[in-house]
């Protein structure tokens, strides 16, 4: 370890927080403009061409807005919520690759900030820290809405975190290694995503209700909580909860691409490995669309029904997958014939149907009751 | 089937929420590009002048005792035949509009005998200082007409004694 190798880091990560902060900013444009065309409207347009100064308008003015501190709020908890918040949601995306090794000028570059053996179980612990900052910034705030937002969005996280954990399960069994570039280098004949294609869309359901994002979007939900935690917030630190939230979004789609949708692969990364930011680059961007669009389609699902979906629906679903993941795998290492891996998509979407079957059958028994 | 209805049916919703992105906006990018008022519409209001360039108004003040929010002041004085405004005896030496109390409902247009005052198609109305907003005679009178005279005017004697014109019932 050179003095050297601590600057590339330095480097590295400088590059990587700014690619997050900036991706946030433009993050919030671009759900913007795409609501509005799903809404038939135009969206910001006026601070420069097509919009493109308008974050840093939104920036200029939670900067210069007035920070109000409620008189009965606890000072210090609420001043370091939003603090609290924001670090997990930056540093949550060390340990994805953006792509792979680059020889530049006789010099070997990684492209990633941190290569850890249990990267799945870095981004798991990260990202169960982040829940912290919500729920103090709901308690600290002293104000019952703020409170309930912060109670709400824990009860939650907890909950989604279970199957979201054993989504990510699916993944590290797949690839025999929880090391993120071990589960990038076997994703490069085939996808994860459609090997376990039932795994993913427990992991796209789970992140929603990670991040707070509509349908799942309980903590704020205006219509019950006014702005659910952030509501005694103002001016820049409320923007800090703002930014967790987006970088929160940006992170979990990086992640998302990375344990099943191949990271960095894609065709030519091997003769051009430049292509590897510029894929993983595309993947987060479309992965970002599908939250906004879900956004504008579904409405808020009621707030039983989002804990009865995620204990009764989605735990027991993930364990089913996890399972027959692992029958899968075995099966196809003792008869040494990888075609039985096609067991695994096969039986996780009967899986899958049988539960949608399942919860069918249960909705109509209800409905007959209540007749 | 009954197990694939209700992804069917999320499919549906999400293929018409996407549908919708390719869809012409409906927003109208209002300070370039306006939309014309319809021929009812309720705007400023504009004091009238008849062609030959005296004002319709002859001070009467029925539109400010018609006026349910009192928004509007009117001071009339003498014509005389040397110094005329409008026809008949008097007219309004001071009108004056309270922007701000102006509830455009139309009443003043209503009760005017002359057709003086009419509610105009102009809607822009913003002001920093609430005295702005006090709209004098001045900014509310009709500019002179292409054949007509500005006011006060020299006239013979005799020839504007009616005050009040014969006139149709309007049209819309």
């Amino acid at each position: 370890m050179t003095l050297f190798h601590v600057l590339e880091w330095l480097i590295k990560g400088f590059v990587w927080s700014m690619v997050l902060l900036g991706g946030f900013a433009y993050l919030t444009l671009f759900e913007r403009r795409a609501l509005a065309r799903i809404q038939s409207r135009i969206g910001p347009n006026r601070a420069g061409p097509w919009g493109i100064l308008q974050p840093i308008a939104d920036a200029v003015k939670l900067i210069f807005k007035e920070e109000l501190t409620p008189a009965t709020a606890d000072k210090l908890i609420f001043l370091l919520a939003p603090i609290i918040t924001v670090v997990p949601a930056l540093i949550i995306t060390a340990v994805v690759p953006w792509g792979p090794s680059l020889d530049i000028f006789g010099y070997h570059l990684d492209l990633y900030i941190a290569d850890i053996n249990v990267g799945v179980l870095y981004i798991m612990s990260i990202a169960s820290i982040a829940v912290y900052g919500i729920v103090l910034a709901g308690w600290s705030s002293n104000n019952k809405y703020a409170m309930m937002g912060g109670l709400r969005s824990s009860a939650q996280m907890i909950s989604y975190e279970l199957a979201l954990g054993l989504s990510f399960v699916s993944a590290i069994l797949l690839a025999g290694s929880m090391r993120m570039l071990d589960i990038v280098n076997m994703q490069k004949s085939i996808w994860f995503v459609l090997l376990q294609p039932v795994g993913t869309c427990i992991f796209l359901i789970a992140t929603l209700a990670e991040v707070n994002r509509a349908p799942f979007d309980m903590p704020e939900a205006e219509q019950e909580l006014t702005a659910g935690y952030h509501t005694e917030y103002s001016g820049m630190k409320f923007a800090l909860l703002f930014m967790a939230e987006y970088t929160k979004m940006i992170a979990i789609s990086a992640i998302g691409a990375t344990l099943f949708f191949g990271g960095y692969q894609g065709p030519f990364v091997d003769k051009f490995p430049w292509l590897g930011p510029i894929y993983i680059f595309i993947k987060i961007i479309i992965l970002l669309f599908g939250m906004i669009w879900v956004r504008a389609t579904f409405p808020r699902i009621r707030y039983d029904r989002l804990m009865a979906f995620g204990w009764k629906v989605l735990l027991p679903l993930s364990l089913a997958v996890v399972f027959i993941t692992a029958v899968g795998i075995i099966l196809a290492q003792h008869f040494e014939n990888s075609l039985l891996m096609w067991i695994i998509p096969v039986a996780s979407i009967l899986a899958a149907g049988f539960v949608v079957a399942m919860i069918d059958r249960e909705l109509r028994r209800k409905d007959y009751a209540r007749r | 089937m009954r197990v694939v209805e209700p992804f069917v049916q999320m499919a549906r919703g999400l293929w018409t929420t996407l549908r919708m992105m390719f869809d012409k906006p409906v927003t109208v990018q209002y300070p370039e590009q306006k939309k014309p008022v319809k021929p009812r519409f309720r705007g400023r209001h504009v004091l009238k002048r008849y062609e030959n360039g005296l004002e319709k108004c002859i001070g009467c003040a029925l539109c400010a005792a018609a006026c349910p929010a009192d928004a509007i002041f009117v001071e009339s004085s003498e014509n005389t035949d040397e110094i005329r405004y409008s026809p008949g005896e008097r007219y309004a030496s001071t009108y004056e509009i309270n922007m701000l109390r102006c509830i455009y409902c139309g009443f003043c247009e209503d009760a005017c005998p002359t057709e003086a005052i009419v509610l105009g198609d102009q809607y822009e109305l913003s002001f920093t200082d609430r005295r702005q907003a006090i709209y004098p005679k001045e900014m509310l009178i009709e500019s002179i007409l292409a054949d007509g005279q500005p006011t006060p005017q020299k006239t013979k004697p005799g020839e504007f004694t009616r005050s009040v014109p014969a006139m149709k019932d309007p049209q819309d």
